[in-house]
């Protein structure tokens, strides 16, 4: 009885306790008034079906959440993931354009199934521009020693536009096939976007588990001046971190612009800085910095489209499902703050001695 | 008199250096485009910065308290998609402007007594108020609905002519801006709410152990900013004559970066709402340039105000910097 009841205790104080709880109760209002919520099915060779969408869709949300938690973690914050986002996709859509350095530029060409550049270098490309918006963030952050919220502000007014100004302007439809790959395709029936996931996952998961940075960054995030008088150097530490970042926005605007065939400056990643910092916050990494976890980030995100998903089979409006999600931000805010925590911890030791004095 | 001018100048070094680029990016304005020299050009910038200049005011209260407010754009949409649907059943345009108001203002008490005893950050509440104040407006309508209000076409329609200058007027709204800022220079240079405000941005530990009521003032704050949103989605109602869930967006990053502009710094205790309304007008004065010249796209607006946010951030820290060590 006693090692139930530590186990049990173990479980509640785990970090990933509280997310788990949330989806659960997520799933359990979907088994309850959407039955055909958990139905899998194959279609031409790959699953399909609302679980499957809520990978598919929440993979880029994913990404960004593991790149804000780590800069989180430091006590900063990246608001211009959703600008990164917008950049990379039409950074992208730019190089692939088949008019690229074509004289003559008709219809014909714009849309037609082919590229004068490399896969590869697209990509590239893709994660070069990200990964230079992160170095820029991280250069002001610490070397600049500017508020981290002031510095990514700059990014994110300016990124949009900056992203507009690569597409002139223009939503630029992509009609290249094979690029499709990353947000549409599929790997032994499972789509390539989790694998994409996974496989970044996997690097942080190294790096911060593996090696000592997770260590810094945790001590960063808890008291940034001792840690450098500690002798490690916090401003790289903030440095790696927003790189980091920019570089997971760069590869979701990949699999997001790949996802709906276009680059919009305007609409490409709209809202995911928030949506990030809300997976974060959901995972319960605070957001004054110290531990922090990657994993319940990743249920975060995973919690947000879940909800989401649930309400688009409910048949809520896609607009009016702000409303919704700010309800679930309310939810969340009270099952963390101290209140409900004392509560819950008082009904749970209460039981515990009830426990204890039956045996 | 040496003495006193040097601390004036450090202390007050950001605000006046967004006045000095205001008045530089105006002149600069001016002799490239002829045009922008006209006295009704400058009123412009209070007819077209109406809304964004009131929510401004709002969030330099907040953003002083260390805190922010994602909430405002959510508001205005919501307050004008609301007074929209109001007035299409037929309620009197009376009712409507107060009752907008006290939405605003519950609103926003809200969203503060979630900060103060839930002890959550406001980015993450504030966030929440703008989701939902959206989602509520697309709730009310899923399309812009218009106005044909006889008092709302009024107030629109109606010139206020500027005394000393020939011509040039503005609309009844845009005069509501200029108003609340005399109150809320008021408020914060004459009151105990004002030095309260300031107090508690400085060091909110201090601010309490000395008995200051730090939990009020804040959700006083917070109602406030809710109040001037409101205020504001009123203002773009009348402006615009209709009302719609996808109006202003992102246009709490525009107060943000105005406010910032001006002066008040994110650490909060720092700054004053005269700076925000250079910060208001820089933005304006942008965004006409950007009219007069016209081959130059919308999204310059945006690089701009990031370049200058970034300017202006540099200055303060440098300001920041001489008075640590002074």
């Amino acid at each position: 009885m006693k090692e139930n009841k530590s186990l049990l205790k173990r479980f509640r104080e785990n970090r990933l306790f509280w997310p788990l709880v949330a989806l659960a109760l997520i799933l359990l209002a979907d088994a309850i008034f959407a039955p055909g919520f958990f139905k899998i099915g194959i279609l031409d060779g790959h699953l399909y079906g609302n679980l499957v969408d809520v990978f598919n869709n929440s993979a880029p949300l994913m990404l960004v959440a593991i790149g804000m938690t780590l800069v989180i973690a430091t006590g900063g914050v990246d608001l211009s993931v959703g600008a990164v986002i917008a950049i990379s996709a039409a950074m992208g859509a730019v190089l692939i354009n088949p008019a690229l350095g074509n004289r003559l530029i008709s219809n014909e060409i714009l849309t037609k199934d082919a590229t004068n550049t490399p896969l590869g270098l697209i990509v590239l490309a893709d994660l070069a521009a990200g990964t230079l918006c992160g170095l820029w963030n991280g250069f002001l952050v610490s070397r600049g020693k500017i508020q981290p919220m002031v510095a990514t502000l700059i990014l994110m007014v300016a990124g949009r536009g900056i992203a507009q100004l690569i597409t002139n302007g223009q939503i630029m439809t992509i009609y290249y096939t094979p690029y499709f790959f990353f947000g549409n395709g599929f790997i032994l029936g499972i789509p390539v976007a989790i694998y994409i996931v996974a496989f970044v996952y996997l690097i942080a998961w190294v790096l911060v588990r593996k090696t000592s940075i997770g260590l810094f960054i945790e001590a960063v995030g808890t008291n940034a001046k001792s840690t450098y008088y500690s002798g490690i150097s916090e401003k790289n530490i903030k440095l790696f971190v927003y790189v980091f970042c920019g570089f997971c926005a760069a590869i979701a605007g990949l699999i997001l612009s790949s996802y709906v065939h276009s680059a919009d400056g305007n609409n490409n990643g709209l809202n995911y800085e928030l949506d990030a910092i809300l997976a974060v916050v959901i995972g319960g990494t605070l957001m004054r910095g110290g531990r922090f976890s990657l994993l319940s980030s990743v249920v975060g995100a995973l919690i947000i489209w879940t909800f989401t998903i649930t309400m688009y089979t409910f048949g809520v409006p896609a607009n009016a499902l702000l409303a919704g999600r700010a309800v679930l931000v309310l939810v969340v805010i009270i099952l963390y703050s101290d209140y409900a925590r004392r509560f819950m911890n008082r009904v749970f030791e209460r039981k515990g001695s009830q426990h204890g004095t039956a045996n | 008199m040496a003495q006193r001018i040097k601390p004036f100048l450090v202390n007050n070094g950001p605000m006046l250096t967004a006045i000095v680029v205001f008045i530089l990016v105006y002149m600069v304005g001016g002799l490239l485009y002829p045009n922008m020299q006209k006295p009704q050009v400058f009123f412009n910038l209070f007819i077209n910065t109406a809304s964004l200049m009131i929510v401004s005011i709002g969030m330099t209260f907040v953003i002083i308290t260390k805190g922010i407010d994602l909430s405002v754009a959510g508001m205005i949409a919501l307050t004008s998609a609301a007074s929209a649907s109001l007035l299409a059943h037929g309620t009197n345009p009376f009712v409507v402007m107060p009752l907008m108001l006290v939405m605003g203002i519950v609103f926003g008490f809200t969203l503060g007594s979630i900060i103060h005893f839930l002890k959550v950050e406001p980015f993450v509440v504030t966030l929440m108020g703008l989701f939902f104040a959206r989602g509520m407006a697309y709730v009310i309508t899923l399309e812009a609905l218009p106005i044909n209000d006889a008092v709302y076409r009024f107030l629109a329609l109606t010139k206020v002519h500027i005394p000393f200058f020939e011509k040039a007027y503005v609309y009844i709204p845009s005069l509501v801006g200029p108003i609340l800022l005399l109150v809320v220079i008021y408020l914060s240079f004459f009151t105990r709410f004002g030095r309260t405000v300031y107090a508690i941005g400085n060091n909110e530990q201090s601010a309490r152990l000395m008995g200051l009521p730090v939990g009020r003032t804040k959700i006083i704050v917070y109602a406030f900013s809710g109040f001037c949103s409101a205020l504001a989605g009123v203002v773009w109602s009348i402006s615009l004559l209709s009302g719609y869930g996808g109006y202003a967006p992102g246009m709490e990053l525009d107060a943000i970066a105005s406010v910032v502009i001006g002066g008040t710094l994110l650490t909060g205790g720092v700054g004053n709402v005269i700076g925000t309304l250079f910060g208001v007008l820089i933005n304006g004065t942008i965004v006409s340039i950007l009219q007069f010249n016209g081959t130059l796209s919308s999204w310059w607006t945006r690089i701009g105000v990031g370049v200058l946010t970034l300017i202006f951030i540099g200055v303060q820290s440098l300001f920041y910097m001489r008075k640590k060590h002074s």
